[in-house]
This record gives structure tokens, C-alpha cells and sequence, in this order.
């Protein structure tokens, strides 16, 4: 019997059908939920001795800052870590995905993870989402290869760079970068010019803001600088205070028992003539 | 295919908060200072408050060219009062106005959102509400702009007003002293500026009283 002209349904590949239903719900006038975006400043660079990643901690819903001190540098494996910004669900799955992986992967073969591991993972995870899992993430590590900076967009593509920005605030981070930059720096020097990035974000981009987070990955080592600056105090605190009433207010209400007013004459046999 | 279509808006959101409350022989007027588009900061030194007349002042937030035209029409409409009736206009007087230029333009609105502080005839502080197209209402405290949703429950468990629908009619005015109405400003600000992303930078406060205005400066944060 031959197969050809048989239209079953497909083995493999992957399924848009729900991605057709909610393009036709959407056009049937479908509010999609909105999420958590971390409009986001992200930074990476590669010094003298290792790759330094730096992050704001702001989460935003809209105009409204949802956290004012979250966490943005999500770990991989012990001598990987990765900034993440986009939708703040995907970022933390996406990451928590690869790390997992790794895991396993590591006591399979009993030696430390390398980043283009983590790297290829994720863009493939990525890929084939086709861009709806909205992450961006800025990936630093140093492996057996030594030192590795790439940038990983929603689509799965992906860079190697010297220094690297992304989120909302890339572009005042960048700024920064282009102009001070260079091959070489110490470790004091570079967690000096990652803040500056961040700081660049955090006081020109109003997706993002509040604190500097810094990690410092160095061969063999590990240092994870959270709120490595905090640059943006609250500017006013009431010296009397306020007060809030925990009593539940009781409208004034006055219940007329209008019965004992007026003299109720019951109207028996209505019906009968 | 999708359809083509004109997308082109003449508007756009350049944010900002207002407050305005009135005391029995005061009104505190005050609004941040920082202008944006999107997540850009366009100036963090812009002042959304104008003097309309001698006991007026109007805070404004929404698309500040639309605020501009705005402004410099009620100056023009109060320098012609001016030579026609040899006096300054009324705060109630100017908040009718306010309404009436506001309605004029009710299927191409100015798209501003204003609060109007002064004194009264007698003295008294004085607050107006605005909607974008000219509905407006006398009340004893009022905000408005993009932080107006953080800041009104605020003040409105702080400050609670009196139902406009009591007989007989209840004063408006807060209960508080100048220097405690000033107070709840400051905190309104330094509280709406930690959530929201639009509100910032510094805020400004004007005071009216018997003895004239007054302004001061708080900075509020930059990020």
C-alpha cells in the first residue's frame, strides 16, 4: 500500500493553531492579559580577568514601578550568570530552565558547565518559540575557555561581545560604554564603568531605576554585588507621621419602622364579589 | 492584508502630577517638575503651574503643547476682562471660564488635565477639578495627572470631604493648617514618585494666602 497522497496528521514540528485561535480572538476584540516587563537597564563586559554583568532592580506594570528592588541577574551555574529583561515570567523560566539542564548535564559528565552551553540552549529554547517568549538576556561566564560576553534577543539570536547593553535603558547604557570602553580594565575599574552604565539607565530611561546590581565572575570565582549602589533614597519623610483609621466608616442610617405608622387593614377576599 | 490606515496622532502623554488643596485661608497648589515622552525624560526643570490672575493659579499635566495654547488663551481672555472691567478676575470667574474654553473645543479637545487653586471673594481657599473637556466641580482638595491614581485615595482617607449632596451645604475646605497642608503635599509626592514612572524629579508648590504667594522647592527622585 502506498503512503503517498495520505493527509494524516503531522509527526512532528510544532502546532500555530492557538497562535491562528488568539489572532482571531484578538481581532474579535480579545484584551489579552498584560504581564510583568521589566523595562530594563542590562549590562555585560569582558576585563582583564573575567566578565562583570550589571543590572537596575526596577519592575514596571504599565507606568507603575511593580518592584522597586527586584532581581535581575538570575543564575546559571556557579561560574555562569545571566541579566535578564523583557517579561519578567519568561526571563525567570527561561533561566531557571537552562540552569536546571546544566545541572544535569554537569553530573553526566562530572565537569564544570561552559557558557556557549547555556548559550546554545537558550537561543534554541528561544527560537523555537519564535519570539513569544519574550526574554533578552545578557549572558556572562567564564569556563575552562575563559571568559565569554554574549547578548541573546527574544527571536534566538544571539552576539559575542566585549561589552554589551540591552532593555529599555540600553542605549543611555551604550553611551557610556562607546565613550569610556576599553581593552584590559581592572576588576575596580570595570564595576566602576558597569555602574556608571546602569546609573546612565536608571537616571534617563524612566523604565528603569532604584539600585545597581553587579556580579563578578572571575575563574574559579564568584562575586555577587546586590544593591552594589544605591543611588535613589526616598527625598521625603512626614516628621508627624500619618495616621490611618482601622475602623470600617458606618454610614449614619435611620430605620423607620413605618408599620407601627400606619394602621394595616387586611383586605380579605378581594377576589370574591 | 491588513488594512492601511492613517495612524497619525495628534497627541501625545508628556505626564505629570498636580495637587491642589484649599484651606479655610489658604489654597497649596503644587505639581512635579519633570516632562516626558514614552521612557524618555524630556526636561526635569518644567513648571506646570501657571498664575491665571491675582488669586488663580492653574496646574496642568497631559500634552503640554495643548497646555501652552491653553494658557496663553486664558491670559489673553483675562488681560481683555482686565480692560474691560478695570479688575482682576474672580477665582470662581476664571474656573467658569476655564470650563467654557475647555467645551469649546469639546470634539478636538485640549488634552490637559487641570486643577484650579485661589482664593475666593471672601478670602477663602479654592479648588476645581477638570475633566479634558470642561466638566468641572468645586472641591475641597483635587488631583489630577498621571499620579492622580496613587495620591487621590490618599487624600481622600487623609482629608475626607464632605458629600456634596448634604443639606445643608458643608464647607469644602480641609480642616488643615497651611503648614500641615504643605506637609501632606511633600508626602503625596515623595510617595507617588516611588511607583510611578512619569512622576518626578522636583516638585513645586505654590502657596496663596492674605499675604500673597509663596513658592517652594522640594527635589523628588531623579530616576
Amino acid at each position: 500500500m502506498s503512503k503517498a497522497g495520505f493527509d494524516g496528521p503531522p509527526k512532528g514540528g510544532f502546532s500555530f493553531d492557538l497562535c491562528k485561535r488568539n489572532e482571531m480572538l484578538v481581532q474579535k476584540g480579545l484584551r489579552a492579559p498584560s504581564f510583568l516587563k521589566t523595562g530594563t537597564t542590562i549590562v555585560g563586559l569582558v576585563f582583564q580577568d573575567g566578565v562583570i554583568l550589571g543590572a537596575d532592580t526596577r519592575a514596571t506594570e504599565g507606568p507603575i514601578v511593580a518592584d522597586k528592588n527586584c532581581e535581575k541577574i538570575h543564575y546559571i551555574a556557579p561560574n555562569i550568570y545571566c541579566c535578564g529583561a523583557g517579561t519578567a515570567a519568561d526571563t525567570e523560566a527561561v533561566t531557571d530552565m537552562v540552569s536546571s539542564q546544566l545541572t544535569l548535564h554537569r553530573y553526566h559528565t562530572g565537569r564544570d558547565s561552559r557558557v556557549v552551553t547555556a548559550l546554545t540552549l537558550l537561543k534554541s529554547h528561544l527560537f523555537s518559540y519564535q519570539g513569544h517568549v519574550s526574554a533578552a538576556l545578557v549572558l556572562g561566564g567564564v569556563d575552562v575557555t575563559g571568559p565569554h560576553l554574549h547578548t541573546i534577543y527574544p527571536h534566538g539570536s544571539t552576539d559575542t561581545l566585549p561589552y554589551a547593553t540591552m532593555g529599555s535603558g540600553s542605549l543611555a547604557a551604550m553611551a557610556i560604554f562607546e565613550s569610556k570602553y576599553k581593552e584590559g580594565l581592572t576588576k575596580d575599574e570595570g564595576i566602576k564603568l558597569v555602574a556608571e552604565a546602569i546609573c546612565s539607565g536608571i537616571f534617563n530611561d524612566l523604565g528603569s531605576g532604584s539600585n545597581v546590581d553587579i556580579c563578578v565572575l572571575t575563574k574559579g570565582n564568584k562575586e555577587y554585588l546586590r544593591n552594589y549602589s544605591s543611588p535613589n533614597p526616598r527625598t521625603y519623610i512626614s516628621e508627624r507621621g500619618y495616621e490611618f483609621s482601622k475602623k470600617t466608616e458606618v454610614l449614619l442610617t435611620k430605620i423607620t419602622p413605618l408599620k407601627d405608622l400606619v394602621e394595616v387593614v387586611e383586605a380579605g377576599d378581594a377576589m370574591e364579589e | 492584508m491588513t488594512k492601511q490606515q492613517a495612524n497619525w496622532s495628534p497627541y501625545d502623554n508628556n505626564g505629570g502630577t498636580c495637587v491642589a488643596i484649599a484651606g479655610a485661608d489658604y489654597c497649596v497648589i503644587a505639581a512635579d517638575t519633570r516632562m516626558s515622552t514614552g521612557y524618555n525624560i524630556l526636561t526635569r526643570d518644567y513648571s506646570k503651574i501657571t498664575q491665571l490672575a491675582e488669586k488663580s493659579l492653574m496646574a496642568s499635566s497631559g500634552f503640554q503643547a495643548d497646555v501652552r495654547a491653553l494658557q496663553k488663551l486664558l491670559a489673553a481672555r483675562h488681560s481683555i476682562y482686565q480692560h474691560q472691567h478695570n479688575k482682576q478676575m474672580s477665582c470662581p470667574g476664571m474656573a467658569q471660564l476655564l470650563s467654557n474654553t475647555l467645551y469649546y473645543k469639546r470634539f478636538f479637545p485640549y488634552y490637559s488635565f487641570n486643577v484650579l487653586g485661589g482664593l475666593d471673594s471672601e478670602g477663602k481657599g479654592c479648588v476645581f477639578t477638570y475633566d479634558a473637556v470642561g466638566s468641572y466641580e468645586r472641591v475641597g482638595y483635587g488631583s489630577q495627572g498621571s499620579g492622580s491614581t496613587l495620591i487621590m485615595p490618599f487624600l481622600d482617607n487623609q482629608l475626607k470631604s464632605p458629600s456634596p449632596l448634604l443639606l445643608p451645604a458643608k464647607d469644602a475646605v480641609t480642616p488643615l493648617s497651611e503648614a500641615e497642608a504643605i506637609d501632606l503635599v511633600k508626602t503625596c509626592f515623595a510617595s507617588a514618585t516611588e511607583r510611578d514612572i512619569y512622576t518626578g524629579d522636583k516638585l513645586e508648590i505654590v502657596i496663596l494666602n492674605a499675604q500673597g504667594t509663596r513658592r517652594e522647592y522640594l527635589d523628588l527622585r531623579k530616576d
